[in-house]
């Protein structure tokens, strides 16, 4: 394999990983306010559908992002409305959402199955774009896969060095005392929902619009999606930056699936491309065992010094979820 | 108390006209005819014995998996992992089927061996997302999930590799098996097995019993309402959601193993058919509750075979089934909830 043809492919990979980093950070975001959005599956499907039907009606890709964006927000402000005015459980009106947008969008996608549609154009950077290495990995890409660069860094900075992010920390870790400092929790939480939703929502035309594009029904090959983002929202301790390092790895992964087909062609593909999954379990494992009880409780039975050194390589991989991630907040 | 019961029934009314009132303007953007679309998933459903006795055949599976989900629901866990425990189920119960056919011992024998090996299959499942939750703090949700995608692996991977059929592996499945391993039917074209149909009912009328009437039912519920207190009260919390899991998974196997054993008689891709998934949109539906899981199932169940011929009739996707299931599920949580606000409400205000 020469070089070229590698770049082109780990190129690729920034690409196909684009919407995962767009729908895994939409939804760090909206659990650092406290709350899980489950629908993630059934939402990316349906934003996806109807940003390519909006595409196709309007001959216009913007309106197709346009939708898809009121797509994945009104899906999110019915998890919002349910979880925090009806007190309903967040998973419970995820799960459904997940199941119902999905078959939504399969029910309303029949007309326009396999139709040509518009598609995303290439917009490659000039002189960035000639870097050695760097200018065909980074710079040769779509503009939404651009964004998604932008958002990493954008996400990165707002949660972490901004003080609405602070708020937004607080929201969802300490709700009661956010409260008291003057924080309106119950609106802030329904902003952030909606606001990861959009983000989500970008994600669907951006298979439908751009890496697979066109609807294609149930072999579109985008049922799952969703389930990977909320995986891959974990796998990166809600953070954006090491979020977004888990969808580029998630992707790489499938890349190397597809490249390895020939090297392996006892395996089939399917298998191969369902390959990150037992990875991502064993890594969620690994983020989680500081979390649990029983290790603390052997812990404390080493001498001193070992404690010291498992512990901290313990912590240096832990994640814990944000504490109030799914409890409902109450005023009083 | 009488009036407040009224009161949760006009609620749950007005969520099922909702529900269907969307459901028809949905069928309205594509430009069907609403009551032509249900009419024919009602025809579709009960109009001839054939597709009745179908209906039957899809309510088994999905009232074994919502009665396993029942079990995890009343502890206060979610078992997304059903899927990948039915597809568990199934797997186990063809290897016990492939493995003993041909040999010499009696058909029953070894449809009996494949139910066990069945059940084996969903609690191995169910118990690596109880662990997994115990011992390694990964929430059942995600290792739940992450564990249905490697059942689905592991079956295409068998389906395509080990089991394939001689000369071409393909999507279609494994080769059927011998017709002496079919469990038997109530005729030769229908699919309608007594047995299963028996195993079912005997399986949620025990889940009935176990949460409504026994003293480990109520222990379970207490660790579903409040876990904390529970522990406090002596009771083996973790056990207790291991124990569950087991359970549910006994459930599981048994759905895979009726997939296998009554419906496909061989296995296939897409083995678990979403039972799973549906059963926790039924128990969801029931409100956790077992008496009301077996006619919701079989609304759900014939939802599903009534629709079909939706393609066919209408040119109209059979997704439908699933658009009608979850606007019915989502328009009831949020009645409860606004039931819950507008009567809370007056309650403070009468205190």
């Amino acid at each position: 394999m020469t070089t070229e043809i590698l770049l082109i492919g780990l190129a690729s990979v920034f690409a196909s990983a684009g919407p995962l980093v767009f729908a895994a950070i939409g939804e760090a975001i909206t659990e650092r306010a406290g709350i899980t959005n489950l629908s993630m599956n059934g939402l990316i499907l349906l934003s996806a559908m109807g940003g390519f039907a909006a595409a196709l009606a309007t001959k216009n890709v913007a309106m197709g992002f346009l939708a898809g964006a009121a797509i994945g927000g009104t899906v999110s402000a019915i998890v919002a409305f349910s979880s925090i005015t009806l007190k309903q459980s967040q998973v419970a009106v995820g799960f459904v959402l997940a199941l119902l947008c999905r078959d939504l969008s399969y029910f309303l996608g029949t007309p326009i199955m396999g139709l040509p549609g518009p598609r995303l154009g290439q917009a490659t950077i000039p002189l960035l774009r000639d870097i050695p290495v760097l200018g065909p990995l980074l710079f040769k890409q779509d503009i939404m896969t651009y964004l998604s660069f932008v958002l990493i860094i954008v996400a990165w900075l707002f949660v972490n060095k901004t003080r609405p992010g602070l708020v937004l920390r607080g929201i969802g870790e300490k709700p009661a005392a956010a409260y008291a400092r003057g924080a309106n929790v119950s609106r802030l939480r329904y902003i952030y929902t909606v606001l990861g939703g959009v983000l989500a929502g970008l994600a669907g035309p951006m298979y439908s619009l751009s890496i697979k594009a066109g609807w294609k029904g149930t072999i579109t090959g985008l049922d799952g999606i969703g389930w990977i983002a909320l995986a891959i929202t974990i796998f990166g301790g809600w953070s954006p930056i090491k979020v977004a390092l888990g969808a580029y790895l998630f992707a790489l992964l499938q890349w190397l699936g597809i490249v390895l087909q020939p090297v392996m062609p006892g395996v089939p593909s399917q298998v191969l491309q369902v390959a990150p999954f037992p990875l991502m379990i064993l890594t969620l494992l690994f983020v989680n065992m500081g979390n649990a009880e029983w290790v603390e409780a052997s812990l404390a039975k080493l001498p001193e010094k070992q404690r010291r050194a498992v512990a901290k390589a313990l912590r240096a991989i832990n994640v814990k979820p944000p504490a109030a991630l799914g409890t409902p907040f109450e005023k009083d | 108390m009488r009036k407040s019961r009224a009161i949760k029934t006009l609620f749950q009314l007005g969520a099922v006209i909702l529900a269907i009132g969307v459901t028809s303007a949905v069928l309205a953007v594509v430009g069907a005819q609403p009551f032509g679309a249900y009419g024919s998933i009602l025809k579709g459903a009960f109009g001839t014995w054939g597709v009745a006795s179908d209906v039957v055949v899809a309510w088994v599976p999905l009232l074994l998996a919502t009665s396993g989900i029942l079990v995890t629901f009343t502890v206060g866990l979610w078992n997304i992992g059903i899927e990948g425990q039915i597809t568990l189920g199934a797997i186990f119960a063809t290897w016990a089927l492939r493995t003993f056919q041909g040999s010499s011992l009696d058909p029953g024998l070894v449809l009996t061996m494949a139910f066990a090996a069945g059940i084996v299959g969903g609690v191995i499942w169910a118990m690596l997302v109880g662990a997994l939750k115990t011992f390694g703090g990964v929430n059942e949700i995600f290792g739940g999930l992450g564990l249905n995608y490697v059942a689905t692996a592991i079956n295409i991977w068998l389906i395509f590799g080990p089991w394939k059929r001689p000369g071409v592996a393909s999507m279609s499945g494994t080769v059927p098996f011998d017709k002496s391993l079919w469990l038997p039917t109530i005729s030769e074209q229908s699919r309608l097995a007594p047995i299963a149909v028996g195993i079912a009912i005997v399986g949620i009328a025990i889940i009935f019993a176990l949460i409504q009437g026994t003293y480990f039912g109520l222990r379970l519920k207490a660790v579903g309402k409040n876990p904390k207190t529970a522990f406090l009260l002596g009771i083996p919390t973790w056990q207790y959601a291991m124990t569950s899991f087991a359970i549910c998974g006994v459930f599981a196997g048994l759905a895979g193993a009726v997939q296998v054993t009554a419906i496909y008689h061989r296995l296939i891709p897409s083995i678990s058919s979403g039972y799973g998934f549906l059963g926790l949109m039924v128990g969801m539906l029931v409100n956790y509750s077992a008496a009301a899981a077996a006619p919701v199932a079989l609304f759900f169940a014939a939802l599903n075979v009534g629709s079909i011929q939706l393609p066919i009739v209408y040119k109209l996707d059979s997704s439908l089934s699933g658009v009608l299931q979850g606007t019915l599920v989502l328009f009831i949580i949020l009645a409860e909830g606004l039931r819950g606000r507008i009567m809370g409400k007056k309650g403070k205000a009468a205190s």
